[in-house]
């Protein structure tokens, strides 16, 4: 009873929605045979439907030739759907209802007639009406030889636009014959549909549409080809509008103003414009250049050639190209390229990332939170495949792990198979058991967390990646330094032997502290500490020893506490308890008094000295510098750091000068990234070396010590005097914003939600028909998966390209699941 | 499972001995904890109390542990697998497959080295009971019936009163905390006219021999039912069904409780045409009555209403008499009872207001989701007697899901007694992503205990570090400060594993077309069991957690992530499962939680006055992360980071470069760096 209820319901609300739906066929005039010749006018077009009175009010047909109307209407053609009645026979009107033709005429005159299935849409509809219309203009050609005499013909008269598309009637086509109704007198249009007469002209990819431009025009030597410039973009009306407008624009332009002024046709468009610099003494090479550069980027960018020695305002002397893009506000670039292909590609690639911001605006989803933007991880997943000679490295397991470290000292590296971090720093091990082959007594060793996920446990190892050294005899050590190979190497290169090393005689603290005593390790240590204790100094050694062991791996330690221990103090004037300090690069020996003698404050007092006055800032050492706290003075400069530039800030260190900065210098060969520092601080680049102040820690300013000055000790504490009395000005200020989410997530809460009030409402059926009733729950689901937006699916097919193929194939497999 | 539910086998205690330990009366020994049942819940308290030093004792009426399994099931045949190898080596993952093992840390007392079997016979596992109490030592008292239960106010004991427990033998132990893991005992028996004529499932004969070209009737449609029918299936005319409910097979409602494949053999001959059948019907609505040559009829319990006095079926109209075509108007030979199992609440005196629940709850004692009886602090209830927590949910009624909530009740009582704060690690935010990954793929208790143990993330102020808490009730999640003794100031993370919503239940079907969901957009449809994270800015409370929405396990969070279903199980996909989880963690924590080589972090911390919580904790910490060659050179393909590298003549000083096309120039205005990492991605 109720389901009988149900469906009288159902009923009624069918026929209410369909009444809303009843299509509305306003615009199409209806007419009787004899009014609709009436309104012929002579010269304009008319296209009519001639039906049988008695036919159905609406078919597929007349909803397409409904929306044709307005774009025909654009052209000047009128439409009409035109009833046969019995009282009026007119010799259009067929016989049987499904003989029915429309008819286009001009004038009164019939041009030609068209069975209704040949209009299939508003495309067709279109298309068919104006290549009627236009057969002039539009010449349909099936071989090479009617393209080739059309192409003789043409030269040094017209140019062509040659189009192919796969069949008459479908959008491709309507586009080109739209564009032909515009520019059909201006060039000869020409169109086939033979796939073999496109690839005879050596096009690729032909199951596309094409259109070409052939400038036939220039031509004079009839013997001599027209160049042709296909059309990149698909073939839509508006693109072939901006590429024929391309076409048109002058090839070269020569141009003697500021480049941030000067606008063609093709910022219009939306295409860059190239600026080649030229001289007057290369003038005819680079206009030769200029042209060249121009037909390979006809249709992509504009081509001008600039005349730098009639130009008002200064480029760089440099530069001899300059790149403008189409978006407003953007600063010209200036760029040196020596290659033609180089300046292709630095616009074709810069083309190409517009195209897609272009997409991604009209996707209205911005940036694709499916892609990988952590770049370890991203690297990582590129590097899978490589195989890594891992077999230098022992991997344990549950079974092996304590003999091991039990049997020989060891390192063990505790990584996650799955973690991006882990497996990036697995590289950087590998590396250091391929250094070490077969030198050293360390056993490397590895361990995957992953599988052994209680080894690490008990290992107290919770994150990853964690290094630690097991010694026999000794508590198992955590390697705090650098994930990277050179300083893991210097670890354990370091941890050869014990530390403090304990020195038993005169002779060999001074082999020591000249390094003779440990040669082959002073290269990873570039200090040696000696401390100096009196015998009875009991609770200092045992401090010493401490920080001593607490440093090991990073630096070598000593310890002389003989009886003779004030030979050694009175030859450093070094009051006990004191450290000694040797630097090896620089051969000299510096003693510290140990005032306090915490090992905290000894390990502090060692860090400290391994400090430099005016350090090679790298990549690695930064920290050690930035713990400090005080504005960096950096020097950049490409390689090797002037001496000259050197004495006078280490003059100015001495005088006290910079007791407020951490001067130090960065050589762009040693530290490339050093290039994208500069970047963010100048812009222009002025010429290296350039000598900055940056105020990390509090506010952010960074000031330049003006480049065409010399860097010497006058000016630098002129400039610091200025800077100080804060008449410097700043040239940027870092910014401060917080490290936010770079992309936004899936707001799963959102969609739950959307789903369940969808649920809710789906429950009052709509327009459904009896059976459908039945069919509700299974269409419900299928209408879940129909609440994802479109946007999204066309967002995944284009941003999913790397996994397409195993998406695909893991969708099949789920099918197969229950096999 | 727990202790036999055969009456103890042993006489009374000798009089002597009542006598030697009569002093022994006058002084009760006080325990802090004492657990009853030395069944497989009772030994995995007791293992935890063990190892945890705490004063206890556990209390066995039979001479080894594991007595239910001596008897039960009738079979022999286990259904918990035993699934011996998984492809990998991790252990703590290897659990999820594991119905049997207790938790433990000697890593020979797994079961897989106690039975070959895929189901494994039950004597295996009675053997395995008595070596894990033997092994690890654990203080059981056997050949001791508790014979009551009763309550002491005492205003010094830890909860105000102290369990009084009374054996066979008279002597009294006094407890502060009573630990009832007794299981099941007492055979479920449902009271309609004829009932006395149904033989019971504890005490049917398991010989087929005994029903060979009989009809027979089975009363139940549990396990142990089917298990029944299958071992006669073969020699008897037809086997009868018969229930109150539909049959609910395991595989559609995810629950291990239900009717398991291994069993249903009857199921394939019914609906394959042979006599076997099922029938729906209230028991308590039927009748059985027995004709004079000694054969059964069912008949509507309103057929003998009229009859009234004369109960034999001969003279009894039957519905065959009016409605010949009644299905079972077949006289049968055998009717057996198969209908479950019920708690034995008679030990415990009315003091400890020890009670059922309702509706499904009624064989179960009604606690709170901490296992705590609502009647009285103190009183914990472990193992399957606790399953009313999640009855037909999850796998609390089961050893591979108890042995976890006895866990967490022991880490709540010692908090509660022992100052100890529910075990956690502390971890820098920038592990965060990580530590989930890890749970979710190899911890077993998440896996097996889905819907109500999970993990808690608890944040430390400004979200720079975090607090991993692993298995905590979710239901309590309100008391968590009090239960674990951590804080919850600062937002929290709850991580659980669910199957799809709609995807369970005993008439769903789980095999349609796209029932397994591949893209992440679509994680939160997915069906088969899946990681689901929830975020809370403050701790939910009570009413919040009470009045939760409909279906959901938790209340409303601020926001949620599903981590897509996966085929193996295996969440560490890094675009898949990885990458989306980090975008709604940095999300939940407004940071960004992107990994940086230390050239990466060198060029932020000399061009922005903040860096990212990696380089901010690893770099200048000095243990940045140092790029190899080759992760370099794949570092410029995805132009995640520029080439800065001067190669050849593409690079002179006081020029700009080629692929210079970050807006760089303009002054850094909000982003550019963080832009220039994740723009470009059309690329990838």
């Amino acid at each position: 009873m109720f389901s009988g209820f149900n469906v009288f319901r159902v009923g009624i609300s069918f026929v209410i929605m369909c009444i809303f739906y009843m299509p509305t066929v306003n615009s199409l005039p209806e007419l009787s045979p004899q009014k609709y010749f009436s309104t012929l006018q002579p010269g304009k077009a008319s296209l009519a439907y001639f039906c049988q009175a008695d036919s159905p009010r609406t078919s597929v047909f007349l909803e397409e030739l409904n929306e044709a109307v307005r774009p025909l209407q654009d052209y000047g053609i009128s439409v009409a759907k035109v009833n046969c009645v019995k009282e009026e026979i007119s010799r259009y009107c067929g016989k049987e209802k499904d003989l029915m033709k429309a008819y286009l005429f001009k004038g009164n005159i019939l041009l030609r007639e068209f069975p209704t299935d040949t209009l299939f849409d508003v495309n067709a509809i279109v298309a068919h009406v104006l290549f009627a219309l236009l057969f002039n203009e539009v010449k349909y050609i099936t071989n090479l030889e009617d393209l080739q005499n059309i192409e003789n013909a043409l030269k040094g008269k017209a140019n062509i636009i040659f189009s192919y598309v796969r069949a008459i009637g479908i959008p491709e086509h309507r586009a080109v014959m739209e564009a032909a109704f515009v520019y059909g007198t201006t060039y000869q249009f020409v169109l086939t549909t033979e796939i073999a007469l496109l690839e005879s002209i050596g096009s690729e990819d032909v199951e596309y549409a094409h259109l070409y431009f052939f400038h036939c025009k220039l031509v004079l030597d009839l013997t001599q080809q027209c160049r042709r410039t296909l059309m990149e973009q698909p073939l839509t009306t508006l693109n072939i509008h901006l590429f024929i407008k391309t076409m048109k624009a002058p090839l070269l332009t020569e141009v003697a103003e500021d480049p941030q002024q000067v606008s063609t046709v093709h910022l219009q468009l939306g295409l860059p414009l190239v600026f080649i610099v030229s001289q007057q003494a290369t003038y005819e090479a680079d206009r030769r250049t200029a042209e060249w550069v121009a037909w390979r980027l006809l249709g992509k960018a504009g081509v001008l050639l600039l005349l730098r020695d009639s130009l008002e305002v200064n480029i760089p002397q440099d530069a001899n190209v300059v790149f403008k893009r189409a978006e407003k506000g953007v600063p010209v670039e200036f760029l040196v390229l020596h290659d033609v292909d180089l300046i292709i590609s630095h616009v074709e690639n810069n083309m190409h990332i517009e195209e897609i911001q272009e997409d991604e605006d009209n996707d209205m989803e911005g940036p694709d939170i499916d892609v990988q933007d952590d770049e370890v991880a991203e690297t990582v997943f590129r590097d899978r495949k490589r195989k890594l000679p891992l077999e230098l490295t022992v991997e344990l397991t549950e079974e092996t792990f304590n003999a091991t470290v039990m049997a020989s000292d060891s390192i063990v590296l505790f990584y996650a198979g799955w973690q991006a971090v882990s497996m990036a720093f697995l590289q950087s091990y590998i590396d250091v058991a391929v250094k070490l082959k077969g030198t050293s007594t360390m056993l490397l060793t590895r361990i995957n967390c992953a599988d052994w996920s209680d080894v690490c446990t008990k290992q107290n190892v919770t994150e990853f990646p964690i290094v630690k050294m097991y010694k026999k005899g000794e508590n198992p050590v955590s390697y705090a330094g650098m994930l990277g190979t050179e300083d893991l190497l210097k670890f354990i290169q370091l941890n050869r032997i014990s530390y403090p090393v304990n020195i038993t005689s005169i002779q060999e603290a001074e082999e020591y502290l000249s390094g003779e005593l440990y040669k082959d390790l002073i290269s990873y240590s570039s200090v040696s500490v000696l401390g100096l204790f009196s015998p009875t100094m009991k609770t200092a050694k045992e401090d010493f020893s401490e920080a001593g062991n607490y440093l090991k791996g990073y630096v070598i330690t000593g310890i002389y506490s003989e009886e003779d221990v004030l030979l050694l103090s009175t030859k450093y004037a070094a009051s006990l308890p004191a450290l000694l300090l040797a630097r090896h690069t620089e051969g000299k020996i510096e003693s510290v008094p140990l005032a306090s003698t915490h090992a905290q404050d000894i390990v502090q007092i060692i860090t400290d000295a391994l400090l430099e006055m005016f350090p090679e800032i790298t990549v690695e050492n930064l920290p050690s510098y930035f713990r400090l706290q005080k504005p960096l003075l950096i020097l950049f400069s490409d390689g090797t750091v002037n001496p000259q530039y050197k004495k006078a800030i280490l003059t100015l260190v001495k005088q006290k000068y910079l007791d407020s900065f951490t001067p130090c210098w960065l050589n762009l060969k040693n530290t490339p990234v050093g290039r994208g520092i500069l970047r963010a601080y100048f812009d222009p680049l002025p010429p290296l070396p350039l000598l900055v102040l940056v105020n990390l820690h509090s506010g952010g300013q960074v000031f330049a010590f003006p480049s065409d000055q010399a860097i010497i000790e006058e000016n630098l504490v002129l400039w610091l005097k200025k800077l100080e009395a804060g008449l410097e000005n700043h040239i940027i200020i870092l910014p401060a914003q917080e490290w936010k989410p770079p992309l936004p997530a899936y707001d799963f809460l959102s969609m739950i939600d959307a789903a369940t009030s969808q649920h809710g409402t789906r429950k009052v059926p709509k327009c459904m028909k009896e059976t459908d009733v039945q069919e509700n729950d299974k269409e419900q689901h299928e209408d879940k998966s129909a609440v994802r937006k479109e946007p999204i699916e066309t967002l995944r097919i284009k941003h999913w390209n790397r996994s397409n193929w195993f998406k695909e194939a893991e969708k099949s497999f789920r099918r197969d699941k229950e096999l | 499972m727990g202790l036999s539910a055969a009456a103890p086998l042993w006489g009374p205690p000798g009089l002597l001995l009542a006598i030697a330990l009569h002093p022994a009366l006058s002084v009760p020994p006080r325990r802090d904890y004492c657990v009853l049942g030395a069944g497989p819940a009772g030994l995995q308290m007791a293992y935890f109390l063990q190892r945890a030093g705490r004063d206890y004792a556990v209390f066995e009426r039979a001479p080894r542990p594991g007595s239910f399994f001596t008897r039960y099931p009738r079979h022999r045949k286990l259904i918990s697998i035993n699934k011996r190898y998984t492809g990998k080596a991790n252990a703590e993952f290897n659990l999820r497959h594991d119905w049997n093992s207790l938790l433990s840390h000697d890593p020979r007392l797994l079961f897989r080295h106690y039975s070959r079997a895929y189901f494994p016979d039950a004597r295996d596992m009675v053997r395995y009971l008595g070596d894990f109490a033997d092994t690890l030592g654990l203080r059981v008292q056997y050949n001791t019936t508790i014979a009551h239960v009763t309550l002491d106010k005492d205003q010094q004991a830890w909860n105000g009163h102290y369990f009084i427990l009374t054996d066979q033998k008279g002597q009294v132990h006094q407890c502060s905390v009573l630990l009832v893991a007794t299981g099941l005992s007492v055979p479920n028996q449902v009271d309609f006219p004829g009932s006395e004529y149904a033989e019971g499932y504890e005490s049917v004969s398991v010989d087929p021999e005994d029903f060979v070209g009989q009809n027979v009737l089975i009363l139940g449609r549990g396990n142990s039912a089917f298990e029944t029918a299958e071992n006669i299936l073969g020699v008897t005319n037809f086997i009868h069904m018969l229930s109150r409910s539909r049959v609910r097979l395991s595989w559609a409602t995810h629950y291990v409780g239900d009717l398991r494949a291994i069993n249903n053999g009857l199921l394939d001959t019914y609906q394959l045409k042979s006599l076997d059948g099922l029938l729906e019907s209230d028991l308590t609505d039927l009748a059985i009555l027995k004709d004079s040559k000694g054969k059964f009829h069912v008949t509507p319990k309103f057929f003998l209403e009229e009859a009234s006095t004369n109960q034999s079926a001969d003279s009894i109209t039957l519905p065959q008499d009016d409605n010949d075509n009644f299905a079972m108007r077949v006289p049968y030979d055998r009717v057996i009872r198969c209908l479950g199992w019920n708690f034995d609440f008679s030990i415990f005196n009315k003091s400890l207001r020890l009670n059922s629940g309702n509706a499904f709850g009624k064989k179960y004692p009604l606690i709170r989701a901490s296992y705590e009886s609502k009647g009285s602090r103190g009183l914990f209830i472990l193992g399957t007697a606790s399953h009313s927590v999640d009855y037909r949910k999850s796998a609390g009624g089961f050893i591979h899901g108890f042995r976890y909530t006895v866990r967490a009740v022991h880490r709540l009582l010692e908090h509660r007694h022992h100052s100890v704060t529910w075990p956690a690690t502390e971890l820098p935010i920038t592990q965060l992503t990580s530590s989930i990954v890890r749970r979710v793929n190899e911890a077993s208790g998440l896996y097996q205990m889905f819907g109500v143990l999970a993990d808690v993330i608890l944040l430390k102020e400004n979200s720079t570090a975090f607090e991993y808490l692993e298995e905590f009730p979710i239901q309590m999640l309100a008391q968590l400060e009090t239960l674990t003794g951590r804080k919850a100031k600062h937002g929290l993370f709850v991580i659980n594993m669910e199957y799809g919503r709609n995807f369970s239940g005993p008439d769903k079907d789980v095999f349609f077309d796209d029932r397994s969901v591949g893209h992440t957009e679509d994680a939160w449809q997915s069906n088969f069991l899946h990681p689901v994270i929830y975020y809370y800015r403050y701790l939910p409370t009570e009413q919040e957690v009470r009045f939760r929405p409909a279906h959901w396990p938790l209340p409303r969070p601020t926001a949620i992530h599903h981590i897509v279903e996966d085929f193996l199980t295996d969440w560490t996909a890094p675009i898949g499962h990885i990458l989306p989880l980090r975008r709604f963690l940095e999300n939940c924590l407004d940071t960004d939680l992107r990994s940086f080589y230390a050239e990466s972090c060198f060029l932020f911390a000399l061009t922005r006055q903040k860096l990212p919580p990696f380089c901010q904790q690893g770099y200048l910490r000095m243990q940045g992360l140092v790029s190899t060659e080759s992760l370099r050179q794949h570092r410029v393909e995805s132009r995640l980071l520029r080439d800065y590298a001067p190669t050849g003549r593409r690079l002179e000083d006081s020029s700009q470069q080629l692929g210079d096309q970050e807006p760089l120039g303009s002054p850094l205005a909000p982003g550019p760096l963080a832009q220039s990492l994740d723009s470009n991605k059309e690329e990838l």
